[in-house]
């Protein structure tokens, strides 16, 4: 077993683990600060395969600014485990269901998928590092890139005109 | 089957084990020693001596600072999240130390023929990696601040978190100016650059006020200290604490101090090149290895510069209202950051024509 395998398992045990940790704790704010060791666990996994800019904008962008954003709004809201309203039972049920017909959606298209057949490279491979990573940003998907752009301007933008909204009508 | 299972290069771990170990100490004697001289130097402008009784002119007194500390009560709310009001000041100091793993702390050494670099991470996204840890390090204060379960407390997290997110922004902004003139992120590069050339406070004076004013938001510092205002907005986040654990939140603090202080000096005072000389040319006639200690002497005293610089501000200029802070951030900081940015780009495009 080599060092890459190693770290590979591990990362792979933390990511579950965590992941699973999310779902099953009672806690919203624990279930939080487990998502954010998921993220991570990921990043790790990016950094494995040599992504090593998505792998740090991984824990800058989710681990860091999303999951701040996730933490202020539960603990202002003080979810406590007490207080969790008994669920319909039907309701359970319908997401039993709908959950498993994801997952069942998702193997499915894995199967089929032409990537099934390749094996990730770890540790090798140059398109994930920053310099090739910008050209190909660049000059190959300029126009898709300055669309992304422009989407997140018009979300901002969105996002000030609702906060200005509120303030005028408080005044 | 292969002898040997799993081939590790012990000398390499070992060099390494040496160097973390190195940065550790030393990053915990000057966070020790800052606390001396921020009392000193309060002393001198506030026109008092300051502590002297702890050995000859007070030099004990971090140890006995600390001693106090350890031997408090340690205190745990009952009503406090028993297990996060722990991890809170772990995260901080966790977070705290690990920027120090990214900075170049001096050239290369000789042991024999074995050449050792005084870094423990030459990685290609240094100043990336740098974000990262800051993006964590909000999560000390928040945790910290909720765990405790006081409303004062949870308050004074959400007021720190959010200080530290709009800081960060301007500073990011800033140093992509910086990233464009050098064009790289690595900061062994960065600094082997500015030891050739120019040292790039002089290409970004603008990028450097607004990366040192993020600096002084980023570590809590007055003008900026409204997360632990403990007059008037009633402590901060570490409120509950006490004893060793009150202890990390303040010594990580010193601890961030130190380390954007080495930042700065790395960053745009051309990290550990000596000035007005040509470090090339010292290396002929001096040989390798005193050069490179002095090297790295000069940059522990460029740090220090800065760190004084960050205490005399501390006494001098009194603490922003909220309102003020947010404004001079998002309004003022952001704008002059993006213009400095645009600044840049153009005079870079035309340099190239």
């Amino acid at each position: 077993m080599s060092v890459t395998e190693i770290l590979f398992y591990s990362l792979s045990a933390m990511a579950i683990g965590s992941a699973l940790l999310v779902i099953l704790s009672k806690n919203p704010v624990h279930s939080v600060l487990w998502l954010i060791v998921t993220f991570v666990a990921i990043s790790g996994h990016y950094i494995l395969l040599n992504a090593q800019f998505l792998g740090i904008v991984n824990m800058i962008v989710y681990a860091g600014a999303i999951m701040v954003l996730f933490l202020f709004v539960i603990m202002l809201m003080n979810l406590s485990t007490h207080k969790e309203a008994k669920k319909n039972k039907w309701l359970q049920m319908a997401g039993v269901l709908s959950g498993g017909l994801l997952l069942l959606v998702i193997v499915a298209s894995l199967k089929g998928a032409e990537q099934a057949t390749l094996v990730a490279q770890t540790n090798e491979g140059s398109i994930g590092l920053l310099e090739n990573l910008g050209k190909t940003l660049f000059t190959d998907y300029v126009i898709p890139f300055e669309i992304a752009s422009v989407l997140f301007l018009s979300a901002m933008v969105g996002a000030v005109v609702l906060g200005k909204k509120t303030e005028t009508t408080k005044s | 089957m292969h002898p040997t299972l799993l081939v590790i290069d012990w000398a390499l771990i070992l060099e390494k084990a040496l160097l973390i170990s190195a940065v550790i100490v030393i990053s915990l004697v000057v966070a020790m020693y800052e606390t001396l001289a921020e009392r000193k130097i309060a002393g001198y402008i506030q026109d008092r001596l300051g502590p002297n009784r702890a050995g000859p002119g007070g030099i004990l007194q971090p140890l006995a600072d600390g001693l106090k500390l350890f031997m408090k009560e340690e205190i745990t709310p009952n009503s406090a999240n028993k297990v996060l009001f722990v991890l809170g000041p772990c995260l901080a100091m966790l977070t705290a130390m690990l920027t120090s793993a990214v900075i170049p702390w001096g050239s290369t050494l000789f042991f024999g023929e074995r050449e050792v670099a005084l870094q423990v991470a030459d990685i290609n996204i240094g100043i990336l990696y740098i974000f990262g840890i800051v993006a964590m390090g909000v999560f000390g204060v928040m945790i910290g601040g909720w765990a405790s379960n006081n409303k004062f407390s949870l308050l004074a997290a959400l007021r720190g978190a959010s200080q530290v997110i709009s800081y960060e922004l301007p500073m990011g902004l800033s140093l992509i100016a910086l990233l464009m003139v050098t064009g790289t992120l690595k900061m062994s590069s960065i600094v082997e650059a500015q030891v050739d050339g120019v040292y790039n406070v002089f290409l970004q004076p603008l990028g450097f006020l607004i990366f040192l004013i993020c600096a002084f938001a980023e570590c809590n510092r007055t003008p900026f200290d409204l997360p632990e205002a403990e007059s008037e907005l009633n402590f901060g986040y570490h409120q509950e604490y006490s004893s060793m654990k009150l202890g990390f939140y303040l010594f990580a603090e010193y601890i961030n101090m130190f380390i954007s202080s080495v930042l700065m000096a790395t960053l745009f005072f051309g990290g550990y090149d000596i000035p007005f000389v040509n470090d090339a040319a010292l290396r002929e006639s001096w040989g390798h290895n005193p050069v490179s200690i002095l090297q790295s002497v000069v940059l522990l005293i460029k740090t220090g510069g800065f760190i004084f610089f960050f205490i005399w501000v501390r006494w001098t200029i009194p603490r922003f209202r909220y309102d003020q802070l947010m404004d001079l951030g998002w309004k003022k900081l952001i704008p002059l950051a993006l213009v400095n940015m645009i600044i840049t780009a153009i005079v870079i495009l035309w340099r190239q024509q």
